[in-house]
């Protein structure tokens, strides 16, 4: 832990790197704060399918031979595959539990990770898998005078356009306006003649196509195996806690801390860098137990 | 008390249970005996966490971090200090007790959902300085080869032990779950509102609840050491306390034995099945899944629909409470 050898230059980058890390948590944990939001149920098996979501962008674009269009359509097919899964969970089995108590929509969702996590292995086999960025993706470029990877740059710019298309999605148009108000009173909803059950089947499914997104984002950054989905989901666990449950502004705060963190962690002690994060949850927990932002409910 | 103990049948069939179990070891294969005694443990361990979810109605999701740390500490004190086995015996409940009391502290405050998470977060964190802190714990790799006393270290002598501080346990448990304590945790799990207006300090119940039943989960980290000699972070793994809230499911969350019934059937299942198939979890998903169905109060309330017993409660008798 020597100060004295941590430059200007580290310290930029590490940011950097930081904040596209935070990109990917945020995407996530959207996923899951949206959820949280309307059905009111931590989706256990997020990680899960951002696990799948990983593992279907490799397939993907192994099959199509890689490259550019190979990139393009692993984060078009890969989230809808993933959301095609959560659909087919959500109508076969989820959707009967909706009346029981929250405690068996919980287990529901861990008994699917549980489930899921094996299919994977079936499916996939424990290998670790790596797919390549698209040229144009590759290499680095000079920030701060040290090397910076362009991919990260590009989920610099992702991140965002998730966060601005989810809001104006949740605030602007009908359906999202509809879900909202679930989260609120699902039973006035459902008494103004909407089916309070698709609404719910909506915010599932596209919940879990922001785990898929995200999945399929990580894919080229990292190596994609079995047990990415325990790490990710304790990650966008504690993300949603402190930001403020079902609060997407908040899942965006608390994935920048989150992932600032990790990054000045590694910089100044390595070996316990993981603590770094989850130190920072329980102070933001001790000053607001409720998490920074206003929770939805 | 005891009289009024000594009248339930629940009572006699754990007593008869208890004695079978000590006179059993001779005559069955050593493998079994080792599936017994994984089961004791596991199912003191599912115990305590009953005493919290079923019992109290907290989301306690992540009560394995308080077993590893009660097997840790244990297994810290045997294998770096020359201090005598019950110190260490003792140290590992202790130190569950208290990180219980230390995380109890900050999810108190909060409600049912908040409460679990948090959990989850403060419970991770202390996997993960057990997982990074590798001069001190081994990390990934473990501690194994950890010395007990000669007496305790066979098989059929940590067997005995085993089963008798379990049984010392559910005495103690029991004593606890019929106290005016006990009764006032179950009102609280009912009606929270109702027990604060007269005058029961909710958060103080609760904490203290926490407190006990993380020392029992560490005195179940500590008859792992015993078991196995062995600790390794998976231990405090967060899926592991998922795992043991399965069992309190499948055992019956409003029974006081059920989670033994659940213990013992998930172990079986994990040996027997598990041998012949490498997607174990996958099994357990589809038996939570068939639970949460078809069986949401779990095993023990089929028992009264098998036996034709129980269907008219007796005057002053507990229906839910005739699992033990």
């Amino acid at each position: 832990m020597d100060i004295q050898t941590v430059s200007l230059a580290a310290i930029g980058s590490h940011l950097l790197v930081g904040l596209s890390r935070a990109m990917i948590l945020f995407i996530v944990s959207s996923g899951l704060s949206f959820v949280l939001g309307v059905l009111r149920v931590p989706n256990v098996a997020h990680g899960s399918l951002y696990m799948i979501g990983a593992f279907a962008a490799f397939s993907i674009s192994t099959f199509v031979g890689g490259g550019t269009t190979g990139f393009i359509l692993s984060l078009v097919f890969a989230p809808l595959f993933v959301a095609l899964i959560s659909l087919v969970a959500e109508r076969s089995l989820f959707r009967f539990l909706y009346e029981r108590e929250h405690l068996m929509l919980l287990l529901f969702t861990f008994a699917l990770m549980l489930i899921l996590g094996d299919l994977v292995k079936m499916v996939w086999g424990a290998d670790y898998r790596s797919i390549m960025a698209p040229e144009f993706l590759q290499g680095s470029v000079s920030i701060f005078g040290s090397p910076f990877p362009v991919y990260n740059l590009f989920l610099l710019a992702v991140g965002p356009i998730v966060a601005v298309g989810l809001w104006f999605f949740s605030n602007k148009t009908k359906i999202g306006k509809i879900a909202r108000a679930a989260a609120v009173d699902m039973e006035m909803v459902g008494a103004i003649g909407i089916n309070v059950s698709w609404v719910f089947a909506f915010a599932f499914v596209l919940g879990c196509f922001l785990a898929g997104l995200g999945g399929a984002l990580v894919a080229p950054t990292v190596s994609v195996t079995l047990g990415m989905d325990h790490d990710i989901i304790i990650e966008a666990f504690l993300i949603v806690t402190i930001g403020g449950l079902g609060n997407m502004w908040g899942a965006m705060a608390g994935s920048l801390i989150f992932g600032i963190t990790q990054s000045f962690g590694v910089l100044f002690w390595p070996q316990f860098a993981i603590v770094f994060p989850y130190l920072a949850v329980v102070i933001v927990l001790t000053w607001r137990p409720k998490g920074m932002l206003k929770s939805v409910w | 008390m005891l009289q009024d103990v000594l009248k339930h049948k629940s009572t006699w069939t754990a007593l008869i249970l208890f004695i079978v179990m000590l006179l059993l070891p001779p005559f069955i294969p050593r493998f079994y005996t080792y599936i017994l005694t994984v089961i004791f443990v596991t199912a003191l361990f599912a115990m305590s966490l009953n005493m919290l979810v079923g019992h109290g109605g907290l989301f306690q999701f992540h009560h394995a971090a308080f077993y590893g740390v009660g097997a840790y500490t244990a297994a810290l004190v045997f294998t770096k200090t020359s201090l005598p086995f019950w110190v260490g015996f003792l140290a590992g409940p202790l130190a569950a007790a208290i990180a219980g009391l230390i995380i109890g502290l900050f999810c108190v405050r909060l409600s049912n959902l908040y409460f679990g998470m948090l959990q989850i977060s403060l419970g991770s964190l202390i996997w993960a300085i057990t997982f990074r802190w590798y001069s001190l714990t081994h990390g990934d790799d473990g501690i194994h080869g950890i010395p007990v006393p000669d007496l305790i270290a066979s098989q059929k002598g940590s067997y005995y032990f085993i089963l008798i501080v379990l049984g010392i346990c559910l005495i103690l448990m029991y004593m606890v779950h019929k106290s005016p304590f006990g009764s006032t945790l179950q009102a609280v799990r009912d009606n929270p509102e109702r027990c604060e207006a007269v005058g029961v300090n909710v958060r103080r119940h609760k904490l203290s609840a926490i407190v006990i039943a993380t020392f029992f989960a560490g005195v179940a980290g500590v008859l792992f050491v015993v078991l196995e000699r062995s600790v390794f972070p998976d231990l405090l793994f967060w899926v592991l306390s998922l795992e043991i809230f399965i069992m309190c499911l499948l055992g019956g969350w409003f029974t006081f034995g059920g989670p033994i019934l659940g213990a013992a059937v998930i172990v079986s299942l994990r040996t027997f099945v598990g041998a012949y198939t490498e997607y174990w979890t996958l099994i357990l998903g589809v038996i939570l899944i068939l639970l949460i169905f078809f069986l949401p109060e779990g095993l023990v309330s089929l028992i009264p629909k098998i036996f034709k017993i129980g269907t008219k409660p007796k005057d002053g008798e507990d229906e839910l409470n005739a699992g033990g």
